[in-house]
């Protein structure tokens, strides 16, 4: 039921909302809750669809676009992308994270969303990628689309287990 | 400490729980009565929520109700069948659940206290009181 999923995200916004007075901190929290959705989620992306290593960041952003399938049965188009195709875009049309949403204007600052940021960060760092990514347009701020801008910034070395080298 | 947290996931269902109900009865007629109203929850709202309907109502015909799920959603993966390991963290997956059941019926004009009990994994009851005015 995917109301049930975007008013228990709604009430769980609101409810940060009340617990840290600073705007900029629950934009924190909610980066924080998705970085440790996303380290989980992945295991379960991978046991689902059965993929293996991404080749390049082409690959990766197609996965992406997958996983936003799977999970919220959202297709966002990847567009823009750099020349050194190190960062995209998604550009979402719909968001059901957003349905119902209605901001504030105290809650100019609030990056309604940022909780998928975390979510990838989460997800791509399970599988050796450091990830960044932000919002740059925003419907619940009056742009015609949502845009999440995704950047990579590194690949992550297999740690090596203390005593082996 | 702990009981202001489970209070905060309590709330958070609760108003979960009142939209949930607006929308889910937009095109139902009325509710004969009060039984009526939490058969539509045992059924539509529980299958509509969990994928599945609350298995055993009992009720003293005053106010008291009981609501039995053999199988609840949220307790499905903690640990095996009848596990007692982590039983002691069960309060907290079920507080937000007991706020929905809450904030559902509030919506309907029922002012309840709603309560979990978990005996055996992943079996759970919530023991509903309705408060008279």
């Amino acid at each position: 039921n995917s109301e049930l999923f975007t008013l228990t995200y709604g009430a769980l916004v609101s409810q940060l909302l009340k617990d840290y007075e600073n705007v900029d901190d629950v934009n924190k929290q909610l980066e924080r809750m998705g970085y440790n959705m996303g380290i989980r989620l992945i295991e379960d992306f991978l046991a689902r669809t059965g993929s293996g290593r991404c080749y390049d960041f082409r690959d990766t952003a197609e996965k992406i676009q997958s996983g936003f399938k799977i999970y919220l049965g959202i297709a966002p188009s990847i567009t823009n992308w750099s020349p050194a195709s190190d960062e995209f875009s998604l550009v979402f049309e719909a968001n059901p994270i957003t349905e119902f949403v209605e901001l504030p204007d105290h809650c100019l600052n609030l990056k309604y969303c940022n909780i998928l940021t975390g979510v990838l960060r989460g997800a791509c760092e399970m599988v050796q990628m450091e990830v960044s990514s932000w919002f740059v347009q925003d419907q619940l701020k009056n742009d015609s689309v949502t845009e999440l801008r995704v950047k990579f910034v590194k690949r992550l070395e297999d740690a090596i287990p203390a005593g082996e080298d | 400490e702990g009981e202001e947290d489970l209070s905060k996931l309590e709330w958070m269902g609760f108003g979960v729980g009142y939209r949930m109900i607006e929308r889910l009865t937009r095109e139902w007629s009325r509710f004969k009565d009060e039984l009526d109203m939490i058969k539509f929850i045992c059924m539509d709202f529980w299958s509509s929520l969990f994928q599945k309907q609350i298995d055993n109502l009992k009720t003293n015909h005053h106010g008291i109700y009981m609501l039995q799920d053999n199988g609840f959603r949220l307790l499905a993966h903690i640990g095996a069948k009848d596990s007692k390991q982590y039983l002691k963290e069960c309060p907290k997956l079920l507080a937000f659940t007991c706020g929905l059941l809450r904030g559902s019926l509030a919506n309907l004009g029922i002012i309840s206290v709603v309560k979990a009990e978990i005996s055996a994994l992943p079996s759970c009851k919530f023991h509903i009181e309705v408060q008279r005015v």
